[in-house]
């Protein structure tokens, strides 16, 4: 099986776009990222878009109504949070398969404000606030309560990492916020969910991410190898069962089901990793993810982000692009985002917020449901 | 359907079951293969997957506080705020509900504290007129 490999990556600046539709989001991001290599939609073999609001109105097929419709296969895909990162794996399955020599994947979405989640709806009375609260920022709330229970970790410690992602987003122009917010702004901020203030929720914005993935005789046969990323390990799991999660979702176990089988598929470890994006939807998610993707002991969550290794700059960079807490969390094209993201470091383009001499990057994506994907990234 | 039927008050969630003496329980079901314990009625086993092995049992109405959050936002009429709280129900099952008759400060609130199930008016109805009853915890040395 050949080695697969992102040639073209790119997204666009996240924010609000009441005037355009989500296909017009997602051919910019394709166009984008198809200039990136210098290749046009006519050399692609087929199209995995990944949306999740629209999951069921065609978003492939109208992006190519916007950038060409050249009658490749379109493959739609909806997964949670984890749908960008879907699209990309169904992209890098393929090509792993033999079935295409180069393919196309695309993340986007057009985003309400307001809460997301909530539980009930349907038949008889709405329960939301009735029998507990499914909200997101409630969700995330249990996630985060959950580790102070088995350790003590704080709010503060919580609200660091709202500090840490927003300073992060001040060196990425691309990310829907470039503005420091000191610890007092982010503890003081309107209490949404306890520990989550408004400050350690992600950002709904519209946006959208694309990446051109190809085999490694394609990319020589075209000259890209000079700026190629190599795909080490792509994972996905769906939520095991563990007693609570009927009740109170997991992300726990369905991040590290992913994360082993990424770890092993790559032949590699934690400690091999030089930069992370990982799927901080809400600052209590982080934390419990530095545990569940083994960057860290068990319990040691708390004083990771106290001592600043986390920090670009530091041990391990978490989250340099600012995060989905600041650079803003578009559900379908988080996952390629991410891409997007590490790919720059890895080819050394990442300017001011560059993880200098990074040559292996994961990302990591979890949605409600639950849907994880891991991906491993390494300079070709 | 008589007048009377239609003013008869509802379940909040299909789990939400009357005995034959008419008082409220919680219903759940029980793996007979790994003896794993849900709230609610299945066919399949999550846990084991075995199949046509679940028995319904009457769930537990004291447990344990096993997490929280105070909600202070929530969508438009809904109140705030509210502790949400997950429960592990004595014997097995564990559920997701308001905690009322505290603080809603997390300084109040704590980790495995003995709590009890108790069934109000859900103080909600459906299109229809319909009263509902719902399920709510309690400090257990409250009630």
């Amino acid at each position: 099986m050949s080695d697969v490999y992102v040639v073209g990556t790119d997204m666009i600046k996240f924010g609000r776009f009441p005037d355009r539709n989500v296909a017009e989001i997602g051919a910019e991001a394709a166009l984008m990222a198809l200039d990136d290599c210098g290749l046009t939609i006519n050399d692609m073999q087929a199209l995995y878009s990944g949306n999740l609001f629209e999951a069921s109105a065609g978003v492939g097929q109208r992006i190519l109504r916007e950038i060409g419709q050249t009658g490749i296969p379109v493959v739609n895909t909806a997964n949670a949070c984890a749908t960008g990162a879907t699209a990309f794996r169904e992209g890098w399955t393929a090509i792993k398969a033999g079935l295409y020599e180069i393919v196309l994947c695309v993340g986007c979405e057009q985003m309400g404000s307001g809460l997301l989640g909530g539980t009930g709806g349907g038949k008889g009375i709405p329960t939301e606030g009735l029998l507990g609260s499914g909200t997101m920022p409630s969700v995330f709330a249990h996630v985060g309560l959950e580790h102070t229970r088995k350790y003590g970790t704080t709010f503060e410690q919580f609200a660091k990492v709202s500090v840490k992602n927003h300073h992060h987003s001040t060196l990425n122009p691309k990310a829907m916020y470039q503005k420091e917010t000191p610890l007092e702004e982010v503890m003081g901020a309107e209490m949404i969910s306890y520990p989550n203030t408004k400050l350690m929720c992600s950002v709904n914005v519209d946006g959208s991410a694309a990446a051109v993935l190809c085999s490694e005789k394609k990319a020589k046969e075209l000259g890209l190898m000079g700026r190629a990323v190599r795909v080490r390990a792509s994972a996905l799991a769906s939520d095991p069962y563990t007693s609570r999660n009927l009740a109170m979702m997991d992300f726990n176990a369905v991040t590290r089901l992913a994360a082993k089988s990424a770890y092993e598929m790559a032949g590699l470890g934690p400690d091999d990793v030089d930069l992370i994006e990982l799927h901080d939807c809400f600052a209590t998610a982080e934390i419990v993810h530095y545990e569940n993707l083994g960057l860290c002991a068990e319990g040691e969550a708390g004083r990771m982000i106290d001592s600043g290794e986390t920090q670009l700059g530091g041990r391990i960079p978490v989250n340099v692009s600012g995060g989905l807490l600041s650079k803003g969390h578009p559900l379908g094209a988080t996952g390629i985002a991410n891409i997007y993201e590490v790919t720059t470091h890895l080819r050394g383009e990442a300017g001011a917020r560059q993880v200098k001499g990074a040559r292996i990057g994961l990302t990591h994506v979890v949605g409600a449901g639950s849907a994880c994907a891991v991906h491993i990234l390494e300079k070709a | 359907m008589s007048a009377a039927e239609k003013a008869a008050v509802k379940p909040a969630v299909p789990f939400l079951k009357w005995a034959e003496d008419g008082s409220p329980y919680l219903a759940g079901s029980k793996c007979g293969k790994c003896g794993e314990v849900y709230v609610g009625t299945r066919t399949v086993c999550g846990k084991c997957t075995a199949r046509d092995a679940m028995k319904p049992v009457m769930l537990a109405n004291t447990g344990r506080l096993y997490n929280y959050t105070v909600v202070h936002r929530n969508f438009p009429g809904v109140p705030v705020p509210f502790i949400s709280v997950i429960v592990d129900l004595d014997g097995g099952g564990t559920v997701k509900g308001n905690l009322l008759d505290v603080e809603p400060d997390p300084a109040k609130i704590k980790f495995d504290m003995p709590v009890k199930v108790v069934f109000r008016d859900a103080g909600r109805k459906d299109k229809e007129g319909n009263s509902y009853l719902a399920y709510f915890f309690v400090p257990a040395n409250n009630a």
